[in-house]
């Protein structure tokens, strides 16, 4: 298949990330939206991997395809260490203000 | 090498203090130790290119007299902000030990993310220094501040990690080596192919948002006005630096040969960030958020390295890293001890308490950048790297003006301090103990020395 194709579909999912991420004001929602970024990165990573494998100009180097393929572990590995962390700091703030929409989020300004 | 496993160890090794040793002044000891012992054997890894630890790491990582000064200059500036700061950090929580644990997590990654050699590790490198920052944020728990600051600091966080990952991508699918060290990428001086111009865009918005450049600094005052003063202190010094490190050295090492094609855009990112830290500090009436602009202002500053990627840009990142973190860890100090943050809260500190006003004095002349003082030379060095650099002539003279205008805000401080009367809210009630203050004079030493002497620093560059 076309590397188009792939390129365009994580870029669709990976603009719908960005606009919720902009739009929604529940955390719980925009966090979700980041999630979605990241995973729409690890889809065009493993294509850009195949499509690099394909070609010929890049054989010369010795592990040409697969470090793509690792760096999408290295991604979930991360993605998952800061869901940990953020659920702690989003259930955080349910304990102290038993909501979690960031329309809450005004104290700083002034 | 050294920087990175044993401040990795020493991090696992605070955790088990935390939870083994009641006492809450211990950890700051053990913390301190294991600090010397990190900084004298990275220290040893500069002098003698050797590292105590044999790994393969197929040059993920590479080391060199520049990244190696820096991390000791880093480790240098923590071990100063521990023994000034030890005292707060306890008052923040009952997890002290923890606080430091995270903070040597942070010094690993900076040490990753100052001597990566593909993006791979870059991207390792920014989240661990992140994630821990996140926590650090809102360690203090009831206060909704902190909590709000922790949250739009791991919103905004992970999002422009995202980005980064999507520029990265756009990287490894542009280049026709197929790779991500980040000397392979580009071969020649070409026009760059679109996906890597893209790539490029995203990289640099991302690493913009990590080093609160405008515009897209808008999280940085809400963060470090929220979280505890002690670790706005350590993220608007350390971390920050470190981020511009590796700003500098991803766009040095894989778009150097390319800088005409993206220059155009530091220099807008550079004007406004100096345009809109500035001109916003002026109008700030609590200290700590004028802190958090005037963070923002010298963030332009080092934007000027980025901008001229030279020799002299490497020595003004050297001497900036010094003389920002020294100055500003110090000013933070003093404000930590503050009863009221607001800029009247400082009225009359001078007859109060002589030492504190006049140290705070040579912190701000510093961060003005007032001759014999560290902040000049590192200005200096960064203004005469943009002149070298030969494109764009007016953004030195820009930069000037703004260094101008910053004056306005230091200066309140200071007149304040001299010559206005106390009022009940300058009543310190904290007591101050000599050893606070022997710090506070050694930081001031310090910055004066490399004011007049910047070859200290700079030397060890050249070796």
């Amino acid at each position: 298949m076309d590397i188009k194709a792939y390129i365009i579909l994580s870029l669709v999912l990976f603009t719908i990330g960005i606009v919720g991420v902009l739009v929604r004001r529940n955390a719980i929602i925009i966090f979700m939206c980041v999630e979605l970024m990241l995973n729409a990165v690890n889809l065009l990573l493993v294509a850009f991997s195949k499509m690099h494998a394909m070609s010929t100009a890049a054989k010369a180097s010795a592990n040409f395809a697969s470090d793509a393929q690792i760096f999408v572990f290295f991604i979930m590995v991360v993605a998952a260490a800061e869901v940990s962390v953020g659920l702690a700091i989003i259930v955080m703030m349910y304990r102290n203000v038993h909501t979690v929409d960031v329309n809450f989020l005004n104290r700083l300004k002034n | 090498m050294n920087a990175i496993i044993l401040s990795a160890i020493w991090g696992v090794i605070m955790m088990f203090c935390g939870v083994f040793i009641k006492s809450k002044t211990t950890p700051k000891y053990i913390a301190i130790a294991g600090l010397i012992s990190i900084l004298s054997s990275s220290v040893f890894e500069y002098l003698n290119h050797k590292s105590f630890f044999k790994i393969q790491i197929n040059d993920m990582l590479r080391f060199d007299n520049f990244n190696l000064a820096f991390i000791a200059l880093i480790l240098l500036c923590t071990l100063i902000y521990f023994l000034l700061n030890g005292a707060e950090i306890e008052k923040v929580g009952e997890h002290v030990g923890e606080y430091y644990a995270l903070i040597f997590f942070i010094l690993s990654g900076i040490a990753i993310a100052a001597t990566f050699n593909t993006l791979l590790m870059l991207f390792i490198g920014i989240e661990i220094i992140s994630i821990p920052l996140y926590i650090l944020t809102g360690s203090d728990k009831r206060n909704l501040k902190s909590n709000e600051a922790a949250l739009k600091y791991f919103l905004m966080g992970a999002f422009s990690t995202g980005i980064m990952l999507m520029g990265i991508t756009f990287i490894y699918g542009g280049t026709p080596n197929a790779t991500f060290y980040i000397d392979k990428i580009m071969l020649g001086t070409g026009q760059m192919p679109i996906l890597i111009s893209v790539g490029l865009l995203f990289i640099m918005v991302a690493l913009s948002f990590k080093v609160s450049a405008a515009p897209f600094h808008f999280w940085t005052p809400d963060v470090y006005d929220g979280a505890p003063t002690v670790f706005t202190s350590f993220m608007s010094t350390i971390v920050k630096v470190a981020g511009f490190f590796a700003f500098i050295r991803l766009f040095e090492h894989a778009f150097g040969s390319m800088q005409d094609q993206w220059q155009k855009l530091i220099t807008y990112i550079t004007i406004t960030t100096l345009l809109i830290g500035n001109i916003t500090a002026v109008f700030q009436q609590s200290v700590k958020r004028m802190l958090a602009y005037s963070s923002i202002a010298q963030a332009g500053f080092m934007l000027l390295a980025v901008f001229a990627l030279n020799d002299k840009a490497k020595e003004g990142m050297l001497l900036y890293t010094a003389a920002y973190s020294l100055a500003t860890i110090g000013i933070f100090g003093v404000l930590t001890k503050m009863e009221d943050y607001t800029i009247d809260g400082f009225n009359g500190l001078a007859k109060a308490q002589p030492t504190m006003a006049l140290t705070a004095t040579i912190f701000l002349l510093s961060l003005t950048g007032v001759p014999l003082t560290a902040g000049f030379q590192s200005k200096f060095f960064m203004l005469m790297a943009a002149v070298e650099n030969g494109h764009q002539f007016w953004i030195v003279i820009v930069a000037v003006l703004f260094a101008a205008i910053s004056a306005y805000y230091y200066f309140r401080i200071i007149q304040a301090m001299y010559f206005k009367d106390a009022n009940e809210n300058t009543i310190i009630t904290t007591t101050i103990n000599k050893p606070f203050l022997y710090m506070l004079m050694l930081i001031a030493l310090m910055i004066v020395i490399i004011g007049i002497y910047p070859e200290i620093i700079i030397g060890w560059m050249y070796r």
